[in-house]
C-alpha cells in the first residue's frame, strides 16, 4: 500500500494544482470548521441543549485519603428541584470504571483515595440547585493519613485491593559488569502537568425509549468509553451510544469517566436529558495528569564520550488509580536512554499508587520525563569531559538499525544525527544589544523588572523520541467507510477530530485518491465501527490508512466498468480534478458521468503489524514505530531574579512525509509551547494530596508572550515504509523534547544543575560567591 | 428512587429577572442607589467581581454599575496634587500622558495583567479588592495617596489609602471610593514587578519607589509579599541621606546594594530565635523571595537615580 501511496504523490508533486483551492495530500488545505471555530459558532459539548433537560453536579471528596463512615442523601433529595441523587448503591452494573485498567470505583463507597474522587451525583432543574444539593449530601469521613510520597508507597499499607505497585519493569540489556572511565550521576524530578484543555469537561445524556442512553461527549476514545459506561449501567453495549461532540482541546485522554458514567446514570434514573458542564476547578480535580516522576541516573562513558552503560531508576507517581500508567512506564523504561546507542542498559521502573491526583495519558507520557533526565545527564557528561554538548550527542546518536535497550531494532528512519546537525548549524538569534533598548523583551516580560546587566544567555540541546500508536500488543485497528454519490464523497470513520486535523487529512486523502474535491467527514458516534483512541498519532496512521484503502476500493468500483469497456486495467486510468483520463488520452470523461447516478460504498480496515509486550527483563518488540526530534533552545536568564525567557526554539523533526504543511507546523508549535509550560511554569501543586490552586490563575499556562520564536529548521521527509503515506506522528515528540532543551539552555546560562522541572526561579539564580 | 418533585414552581435559584442593575451617571446617584438597596454590590470593571459571580461564589441581589459615571473616569489638578477618578482604567493610566504625570502608577497599570484586564479593571477596583497582588497598591502606598470617599447626602471624607488597606478605617455602608488624591512630585518614579514568567502574571513581589526632591525624601513600598504593601521607613530615611540631592542626585554604587538588602531584611526579617535558643533559617523559597525583593529595590533605586 505504501508503494502505491508513494507513486500517487510523485504524480501530485510533479503537477502542481492549477486551481486556487488546494486539494490532495501535501498541501495546506484549511480545516473545514476553522471559520466556525474562530467565529465562536462551532458547537462544543457545553453548548448542547435538550428540551426539559436537568443539570447534574458531582460531589467530590475534599480529602485525599479517608474512610467513608456514612453517606446521607436524604437532605439533598428533599431539596425542591432535585430529581435524583445517586451514589455507589445506585450503580446497577460494574461498580468500577477507568481507562487502561478498571480499578476506579464509579462512586467511592468505603474509602476515598484522592482529592476530587466522585462520591455522589445529583440531577436537578438548575445547575445551582444541583450544586447545592450535591453539597447537601452529608458524608461522614474518618480522615486517614495520605500517602503522597511515591517512595513511601512501597512500604505503605495497600491503598487499594490491587496493591500499591501498579507495574514494575526491571529492564536488563547487555553486560551488567561493563563500566566506563567517566561516570556521571544525577537525580531529577518532574512536576505534575495538567492537560488543562481550553474547554472544560461537559456532556449531555439523553435516555432512549428502549431503556438505553445516548451520551453526547467530547470523548477521544468513544468506543472504550461506551463499553465502560455500558458495563457500569449493566446494559449491553448496543444500548449505550456515545455521540462525539466538538472537542475543545485534547492533549490527553479527554473527559473524566468520573462524570461520564454518573451523567448517563442520572438520565436513566430520571428519564430526562441531563447535562453537566464542569467548572474549571472540577476539571482540574477530575481528569488525569502527567505522571510526576523521580529519576536517578548513572551514565558510564569512555574517554571519547561514547556511552558504555546507562543505569537508571524511574519512579512514576500514578496517583490513586492505575489508568494508563502501565503504558507510560513502558515508554519511560524503553526510551530511558534516549535516541543514543547504549550497549548496556539496566533500567528499573516502577509505577506506584499514592493518594495524589491520578495520572494518565498526556501526550509524550513517560518519554517526556526521561528525556529531561537523560539530556541533563548528557550535559553533565559533556561538562565533565570538556566536550561541546552537541558534539557529545553526535558521537552517540542512534540511526536506523541500532538497537533499543528493549532489544527492539529500530527499523524505521532514525535520522537523529541529521536533525541535530540541522539545529546546531542554524544561525543563532541576534543578541538584544544589536537592537534598540526599548524593543528588548527581557525575562520578566514587558514592564517587568528585567535588567540587561543581569541577563545571561544560554544555548542548550534536546534530542527526544516517542513511539507511535499503542504498544505492547495493543490491537491498533481502525475502520473507515467512503461513500460517493452525486460527485460528493463522504467519509465515515470513528476517529475523533481532537484538533489534530484528522478530518482535514481524511478529506485530503479522498481528494488525492478519487479526484473529488467535495469531501465531507461525518460526525462520530459509536454506531460506527471502532477507530480507537486519538493519541500517539494513531489516526494519521491507522484511520488515515483505512480511509485510503476504502477510497481506493471505491476508485476500483468506479473505474472497473470503464476499464473493462476499453480493455485496459484500472491502473492505466487517472482521476484528476473530477475527470477520468486514460494514460493515452483516448478516454476522457468526468467522474459524475462515470458514476451514472450510482452510489458507491466501500469499507476498509487498517491494522499495523503486531507488537509484543515487554517481558520480565524489559525485552520485546513493543513498538510499531518511533519519531525523533532535535531542539536547540536559546534562553535569557535574569540571574538575580531567576526569571527565564525562552528566546527561540529551533527544531528539526523526523516527520516521514508532510501531508499538510500548515497543520504540521501548527501541531509542532503547539507541542513545543506545551513543553515550554512543563519547563517553566506548569505544575499542579498539592499539599498532603490536596490540589492547592485548581484554577488557571494558580496554574500558569504559557501565554503568547511566554511562547518563544519557534523555528522549524528542517523536516526530514524520509518515508516510513510501514506507515500509510510514510508519515510519522508529529504532535508528541516536540512536547517530549522542548522541556529538556530549555533546561539544558538554562544550565548553560547559569551553570546551575537544573534537575527539577518546572524550573523554579530559585534554581536559576546565580548568587555571588 | 429519588424522583421527588419540588413544590410546584419553586426552585432554589432566584430567577435572573430579579437581579436589578442600576446604572447611575453621577457619584451621588450611585451612592443614593446603594443606600436605596443595601444588598446591592457596586461594580466597576468587574474583573474580580464577575469572576466570583461566574464561579458561583457570589450571587449579588442587585448591582450598581459605575461604568457610566463620567466624573470618575478622568483626573483633575488640585493644588499640587492630581485627583484621579476611581473609574480610571489600567489601560487609560498606562498611556503616555498619564505616565508623564505619575510614572510609577502608569508602570504598574501597564503591568497589571493582559490587555483584556487592563481595559476593564479600574484604579478604584484595585483598591476596593485590596488583593495582596494588586499592582497599584504599593505605588499608592509609596505616594502616600489619600482616598476621597463619597457618602450619602453628598458627604465627602478623606482617608489615607494605607488606613483602608490596613483595616484601620473601613468603607461604611453606602460609601464609594470616588477619587484618589496623589501628590505630583515631578521626579523619577519606578515600579518593578517580579512574576517568574514572561507573560502577564500575578506578582511574586513588587517594589514601588518614588523620589520627593522637595522634601529630599525617598519613599518605597513592597507589594505582594504581605497582605498589604510594606513601607521600609528606616531604609528610606537612611538612603535619602546618602543621596547628593544638589549634585544630580548622585549616590555611591555600594549604597544601592545596601539599600536593597536593607529593604529586603526589613520586609522579610530573620526568624527570631526559638524558645530553645536555636536560630532557625528561612526555607529556600522565602530566601529567594528576600533576594528578589533586594534585587528589585536595588534596581528601582538605581533606575530612579540614573
Amino acid at each position: 500500500m505504501s508503494n502505491e501511496a508513494a507513486t500517487a504523490t510523485t504524480a501530485a508533486e510533479a503537477a502542481p494544482a492549477p486551481e486556487p483551492i488546494p486539494h490532495g495530500l501535501g498541501v495546506a488545505l484549511p480545516a473545514a470548521d476553522a471559520r466556525a471555530k474562530t467565529e465562536g459558532t462551532f458547537p462544543y459539548a457545553a453548548d448542547l441543549w435538550a428540551e426539559g433537560l436537568l443539570w447534574a453536579a458531582v460531589l467530590r471528596s475534599p480529602h485525599a485519603h479517608a474512610r467513608i463512615v456514612s453517606i446521607d442523601t436524604s437532605h439533598a433529595r428533599e431539596m425542591p428541584g432535585v430529581r435524583a441523587v445517586v451514589t455507589h448503591e445506585d450503580v446497577p452494573g460494574s461498580p468500577r470504571c477507568g481507562r487502561g485498567k478498571p480499578d476506579r470505583p464509579v462512586f467511592a463507597s468505603e474509602v476515598v483515595r484522592h482529592h476530587g474522587e466522585p462520591i455522589a451525583a445529583v440531577a436537578a432543574d438548575h445547575p445551582d440547585t444541583a450544586r447545592m444539593a450535591a453539597a447537601a449530601v452529608i458524608v461522614e469521613y474518618e480522615v486517614l493519613d495520605p500517602v503522597t510520597d511515591p517512595e513511601q508507597a512501597f512500604e505503605a499499607e495497600p491503598l487499594h485491593p490491587d496493591g500499591n505497585l501498579i507495574r514494575h519493569i526491571p529492564l536488563s540489556h547487555g553486560d551488567p559488569g561493563a563500566a566506563g572511565e567517566i561516570v556521571v550521576e544525577g537525580q531529577y524530578r518532574i512536576g505534575r502537568q495538567d492537560p488543562a484543555p481550553i474547554g472544560a469537561e461537559a456532556g449531555l445524556a439523553v435516555p432512549r425509549p428502549d431503556g438505553g442512553v445516548e451520551l453526547y461527549l467530547a470523548s477521544t476514545d468513544p468506543h472504550a468509553d461506551r463499553d465502560t459506561a455500558a458495563a457500569c449501567y449493566g446494559l449491553p453495549p448496543e444500548q449505550v451510544k456515545i455521540v462525539v461532540t466538538g472537542v475543545p482541546g485534547a492533549t490527553a485522554d479527554r473527559e473524566d469517566q468520573g462524570f461520564q458514567v454518573p451523567l448517563g446514570l442520572l438520565a436513566l434514573q430520571t428519564g430526562c436529558p441531563v447535562k453537566l458542564t464542569a467548572t474549571r476547578e472540577e476539571s482540574f480535580l477530575g481528569h488525569t495528569h502527567r505522571h510526576p516522576t523521580l529519576l536517578r541516573y548513572r551514565h558510564h562513558a569512555d574517554a571519547e564520550g561514547k556511552l558504555v552503560k546507562v543505569e537508571a531508576q524511574i519512579l512514576l507517581d500514578a496517583g490513586a488509580y492505575a489508568d494508563t500508567s502501565s503504558d507510560a512506564l513502558a515508554a519511560a523504561v524503553a526510551f530511558a536512554c534516549g535516541p543514543y546507542v547504549v550497549p548496556n542498559a539496566f533500567i528499573e521502573g516502577w509505577a506506584v499508587r499514592t493518594n495524589n491526583p491520578p495520572s494518565g495519558h498526556v501526550r509524550g507520557e513517560g518519554a517526556m520525563q526521561v528525556c529531561a533526565a537523560y539530556e541533563a545527564q548528557m550535559d553533565k557528561l559533556a561538562k565533565k569531559l570538556g566536550i561541546d554538548p552537541a558534539e557529545l550527542r553526535l558521537r552517540n546518536v542512534m540511526a536506523t538499525g541500532d538497537v533499543l535497550p528493549t532489544g527492539q531494532t529500530v527499523t524505521c528512519p532514525a535520522p537523529v544525527a541529521e536533525l541535530l546537525q540541522a539545529v546546531r548549524d542554524f544561525p543563532l538569534p541576534p543578541l538584544p544589544k544589536d537592537t534598540p533598548e526599548d524593543e528588548w523583551l527581557l525575562p520578566g516580560g514587558p514592564e517587568g523588572a528585567g535588567e540587561p546587566g543581569a541577563v545571561r544567555r544560554g544555548v542548550g540541546y534536546g534530542l527526544g523520541m516517542v513511539h507511535m500508536l499503542g504498544a505492547e500488543g495493543a490491537d491498533e485497528v481502525s475502520t473507515a467507510t467512503v461513500k460517493v454519490q452525486d460527485g460528493v464523497a463522504t467519509v465515515l470513520c470513528a476517529a475523533v477530530e481532537t484538533g489534530q486535523g484528522f478530518t482535514t487529512l481524511a478529506r485530503q486523502i479522498v481528494q488525492e485518491t478519487l479526484g473529488i474535491d467535495e469531501v465531507h467527514v461525518a460526525p462520530v458516534d459509536t454506531d460506527q465501527p471502532t477507530a480507537g483512541a486519538g493519541c500517539r498519532g494513531r489516526h494519521t496512521w491507522v484511520s488515515g490508512g483505512a480511509v485510503e484503502r476504502a477510497a481506493k476500493m471505491v476508485r476500483t468500483q468506479l473505474l472497473q466498468p470503464l476499464a473493462h469497456k476499453f480493455g485496459m486495467s484500472t491502473e492505466l486510468l487517472q482521476i484528476t480534478d473530477g475527470k477520468i483520463t486514460s494514460y493515452d488520452g483516448v478516454l476522457s470523461t468526468t467522474v459524475t458521468e462515470a458514476m451514472d447516478g450510482k452510489e458507491l460504498w466501500a469499507t476498509a480496515q487498517c491494522r499495523p503489524h503486531p507488537t509484543e509486550p515487554l517481558n520480565e527483563s524489559g525485552q520485546g518488540d513493543a513498538f510499531v514505530g518511533m519519531a525523533f526530534c532535535a531542539i536547540r533552545a536559546v534562553v535569557d536568564v535574569d540571574i538575580e531574579l531567576g526569571s527565564v525567557r525562552v528566546v527561540e526554539l529551533a527544531l528539526a523533526q523526523d516527520v516521514g512525509r508532510v501531508l499538510n504543511p500548515a497543520q504540521l507546523s501548527a501541531r509542532i508549535e503547539a507541542g513545543v509551547t506545551q513543553g515550554v509550560g512543563i519547563a517553566l511554569t506548569e505544575n499542579l501543586r498539592t499539599a498532603r494530596g490536596l490540589i492547592r490552586h485548581p484554577d488557571l490563575t494558580g496554574y500558569s499556562l504559557p501565554t503568547a508572550l511566554d511562547a518563544p520564536d519557534i523555528r522549524i529548521v528542517k523536516l526530514v521527509e524520509e518515508r516510513d515504509v510501514v506507515a500509510p503515506f510514510g508519515a510519522k506522528a508529529a504532535s508528541a515528540v516536540p512536547v517530549v523534547t522542548s522541556p529538556a532543551a530549555i533546561a539544558s539552555a538554562v544550565r548553560a546560562a547559569t551553570g546551575r544543575p537544573v534537575n527539577r522541572l518546572p524550573i523554579r526561579p530559585q534554581a536559576a539564580v546565580v548568587t555571588a560567591q | 428512587m429519588g424522583q421527588r418533585e419540588g413544590v410546584a414552581g419553586l426552585t432554589t435559584h432566584a430567577p435572573q429577572a430579579a437581579q436589578a442593575v442600576t446604572l447611575p451617571t453621577t457619584l451621588d446617584e450611585a451612592v443614593a442607589a446603594l443606600a436605596a438597596t443595601p444588598a446591592a454590590v457596586p461594580v466597576a470593571g468587574g474583573t474580580d467581581l464577575m469572576a466570583a459571580v461566574n464561579s458561583g461564589q457570589l450571587r449579588p441581589a442587585a448591582l450598581v454599575g459605575l461604568g457610566r459615571i463620567s466624573e470618575i473616569r478622568g483626573w483633575q489638578y488640585q493644588d499640587g496634587h492630581a485627583l484621579l477618578g476611581a473609574g480610571l482604567t489600567h489601560a487609560r493610566m498606562g498611556r503616555p500622558d498619564f505616565a508623564a504625570l505619575i510614572p510609577a502608577l502608569a508602570a504598574s497599570a501597564r503591568a497589571a495583567g493582559p490587555p483584556q484586564i487592563r481595559n476593564a479593571g479600574t484604579l478604584g477596583g484595585n483598591i476596593a479588592s485590596a488583593a495582596p497582588t494588586g499592582d497599584a497598591l504599593p505605588v499608592l502606598a509609596a505616594l502616600e495617596a489619600t482616598l476621597i470617599i463619597a457618602g450619602p447626602g453628598g458627604a465627602r471624607r478623606e482617608i489615607p489609602v494605607s488606613h483602608l488597606l490596613a483595616g484601620m478605617e473601613m468603607l461604611r455602608a453606602g460609601e464609594l471610593i470616588g477619587f484618589v488624591r496623589v501628590p505630583l512630585l515631578h521626579a523619577p518614579q519606578v515600579f518593578l514587578k517580579a512574576t517568574g514568567r514572561t507573560g502577564p502574571g500575578r506578582s511574586m513581589a513588587s517594589v514601588a519607589l518614588v523620589l520627593d526632591p522637595a522634601r529630599r525624601g525617598v519613599r518605597c513600598a513592597v507589594g505582594a509579599i504581605a497582605p498589604l504593601p510594606l513601607r521600609p521607613l528606616d531604609a528610606e530615611q537612611w538612603v535619602a541621606r546618602l543621596i547628593d540631592w544638589d549634585n544630580n542626585r548622585a549616590i555611591v554604587p555600594e549604597a544601592l546594594n545596601a539599600f536593597g538588602e536593607y529593604v529586603a531584611v526589613a520586609c522579610i526579617p530573620d526568624p527570631g530565635p526559638a524558645e530553645d535558643g536555636s536560630v532557625a533559617q528561612h526555607p529556600p523559597a522565602v530566601l529567594h523571595l528576600r533576594r528578589t525583593v533586594a534585587a528589585l529595590a536595588r534596581r528601582a533605586l538605581g533606575r530612579a537615580l540614573s
